[in-house]
């Protein structure tokens, strides 16, 4: 079962790329009674490692969060962003931001400007202020603000900001939490600056040397009104990455994978893809290289402040790691 | 200045060895360590009165922006590619010199008279566009130049109006020169790396192996930003104003800056008088993206001096900058090192 308390607060506390703070402490919290050593890189990277004899087997998530940047204050107290981690700023009209300290706001637009397309440019936050120096009494230039939306969960489905890739980190966590015996050398990495291009994979890979690393993210499902055409659909099970745009799997670890999904009747699907960088792209090139594949849970409007991912596929994708882990 | 000198040698990303020379020579008496690295950085090592267990580097590129030569033809013009971020569109009718032997020639192109109304209305490709050199043939092309030979802007340094700079590749000269300063001051109280990175303009090359050499915990990027403030322009859409002092990044394509850092440069700002200001763009990079990410990655803070018409054959920058630049860095260093002892 999904214990939903840990996971709405895993998803909704700050943590945007470079600023992973506190969602690096509330794991290390969750985590530390579990895990024989833990290390802070100088990224930020949280390394949990469990030591075994066999091969160095890592297993990571990104922990950062999609986050918007201040720039510039105007003098009427409006504030000015740019993006952290890929977005379309046409999602972003009318949602509301929330900065480090608490300070809400709402991200609004130029609406009387003579081009069509929505750019960052064009768009603001409002924290309802009266002039600039109200303002920056409450955000300064250089706070990043994450989306505030609330985390709803039904019998099926959660609906949330940040599941990209928290739900990654929870799975993470679980996998801490009912560790059995494994004859892995296990580091758990809670990379940073995943959104921005997989900066953290890369050194957490360059000192930990693994042979082995599986990474969870979350992947685009394609099954909703007029998508284009993808193999991914929601509630069809976990996603193994055959390919994206920065990678392409390690056969033996994809054939283990296919091998586990049969004998322990696990619910998959296969997904080649062209969509960004993940984590396994700066980690299977690290020096010698790596075997790598991508182990993904099936996730509806990613990078917006309402992506829904269901529990059954969260559970395939735990039952996976845990089979993987267990498996020698 | 020795930014006058160091504004003239050419230094087209990949043929840095002019500007090189010329660093080289103006440190190696005050370095304890100096290295060019194989594929021509220079790095370099200072020794503070004080130990530190803090490895922090400073970085400035070698390199500018410019042309290289492509093709001769039958005339003796010389058809060229850009080499890194040149706008098509500031070429025409420039001055260049080309090759070692700095061969003058002129950008040319077809007189307005001559164009069609819809070529006026466009910028001219690079392919409408030929350096001439004043020779009458290809074989007499062929005695100055060669296919391969490296295109650098000709453009005379000066120092005009209140207190600016005019010149070609102040991107990165500028921080160059910021870092020979810091190298020849022997009050620095702390050890510190500085390294002269090649190819930074054609996407962050030499970075890369100087912060696997020097493995530093720390690395600030000393370099000339953007800088853009056209009348009614709003205050967000200008990346940097000139005068308004380092330009201190938040976020650029390839990274986000440290916050501890960014921060803690902010406070020395604010505490010793010196102006400053934030990047306000997300647009271009620099060599932290490299250094970063590199072995087991590095904090990276970036300060830069607002350059106008940057990637250009004519720069301008202010002194002023210049100069907060420099001594918001040496308040830098003590307040980096001192700290957890």
């Amino acid at each position: 079962m999904i214990d939903s308390n840990l996971l709405k607060n895993m998803v909704s506390i700050y943590g945007p790329s470079s600023r992973e703070e506190r969602i690096r402490n509330l794991i290390i919290k969750e985590i530390e009674e579990y895990v024989d050593e833990i290390k802070i890189d100088q990224l930020g990277n949280l390394i949990a490692h469990k030591a075994g004899c066999g091969d160095k087997l890592m297993i990571s998530a990104n922990m950062d969060q999609l986050g918007f940047i201040v720039i510039d204050i105007d003098e009427k107290g409006f504030i000015r962003f740019t993006n952290i981690g890929k977005c379309e700023p046409i999602h972003l009209i009318g949602q509301r931001v929330q900065f480090e300290n608490g300070i809400k706001g709402v991200i609004f637009y130029e609406e009387n400007s003579t081009e069509n397309k929505i750019t960052f440019e064009k768009l603001y936050i409002d924290i309802g202020s009266n002039k600039k120096e109200d303002t920056l009494s409450k955000v300064n230039i250089g706070d990043i603000c994450i989306l505030a939306n609330e985390y709803i969960e039904n019998e099926i489905t959660i609906i949330s900001p940040n599941l990209d890739d928290r739900l990654g980190c929870y799975i993470l966590v679980e996998v801490i939490k009912n560790l059995n015996n494994t004859e892995y050398d296990l580091y758990f990495v809670f990379t940073t600056q995943g959104k921005v291009g997989a900066r953290g994979a890369k050194t957490a890979a360059f000192s930990i040397e693994p042979d082995i690393s599986l990474v969870i993210d979350v992947n685009r499902a394609r099954d909703t009104p007029k998508q284009e055409r993808s193999n991914v659909k929601l509630f069809n099970g976990v996603t193994i990455d055959i390919m994206n745009n920065s990678y392409i799997t390690h056969s033996e670890i994809k054939n283990t994978l296919l091998d586990l999904v049969v004998k322990n009747n696990i619910k998959y699907q296969l997904e080649v893809s062209d969509d960004d960088i993940t984590d396994a792209g700066s980690i299977h090139l690290s020096k010698y290289g790596v075997k790598t594949t991508v182990v993904s849970i099936p996730c509806r409007y990613v990078h917006t402040s309402s992506e829904i991912a269901t529990k059954e596929d969260i559970i395939m994708c735990l039952k996976l790691i845990n089979s993987f882990i267990g498996k020698l | 200045m020795l930014l006058e000198k160091l504004t003239l040698a050419n230094g087209v990303s990949g043929n840095e060895k002019e500007v090189r020379n010329l660093i080289y020579k103006e440190i190696i008496d005050f370095a304890d360590y100096i290295k060019i690295d194989k594929i021509g950085n220079i790095i370099a090592y200072k020794k503070g009165k004080k130990k530190t267990d803090k490895k922090i580097l400073f970085i400035a590129h070698m390199d500018e922006v410019g042309l290289i030569v492509t093709d001769i033809d039958e005339n003796g013009f010389l058809k060229f590619s850009t080499v890194g971020g040149v706008d098509k569109r500031v070429l025409v009718s420039k001055t260049v010199k080309i090759g070692e032997n700095k061969i003058p020639g002129v950008i040319g192109s077809k007189p307005i008279h001559l164009q069609k109304k819809s070529e006026r209305n466009e910028a001219f490709e690079l392919e409408d566009l030929y350096i001439d050199i004043g020779v009458d043939s290809r074989t007499d092309a062929e005695i100055k130049v060669n296919i391969g030979d490296y295109v650098a802007f000709d453009t005379k340094y000066e120092e005009f109006g209140n207190g600016c700079i005019k010149a070609k590749a102040l991107d990165d000269r500028v921080g160059c020169s910021i870092l020979i300063d810091l190298i020849k001051d022997e009050n620095i109280e702390y050890d510190f790396y500085v390294a002269f990175s090649v190819m930074e303009e054609i996407g962050l090359v030499g970075a890369g192996p100087v912060a696997f050499n020097v493995k530093p915990d720390i690395c600030v990027i000393v370099e000339g930003t953007l800088c853009y403030e056209m009348p009614n322009l709003d205050s967000h859409l200008m990346p940097t104003r000139l005068g308004y002092g380092p330009a201190i990044s938040l976020i650029d394509r390839h990274t986000l800056y440290d916050f501890e850092l960014r921060e803690k440069t902010v406070s020395l700002a604010k505490q010793h008088n010196i102006p400053y200001q934030y990047r306000k763009t997300s647009s271009g990079g620099n060599d932290a993206g490299e250094i970063q990410v590199s072995g087991e990655g590095a904090k990276v803070l970036a300060l830069s001096v607002p350059t106008r018409n940057i990637h250009s054959s004519s720069s301008i920058i202010k002194k002023d900058d210049y100069f907060n630049t420099l001594s918001l860095i040496k308040y830098l260093i003590p307040s980096i090192c001192k700290e957890d002892k």
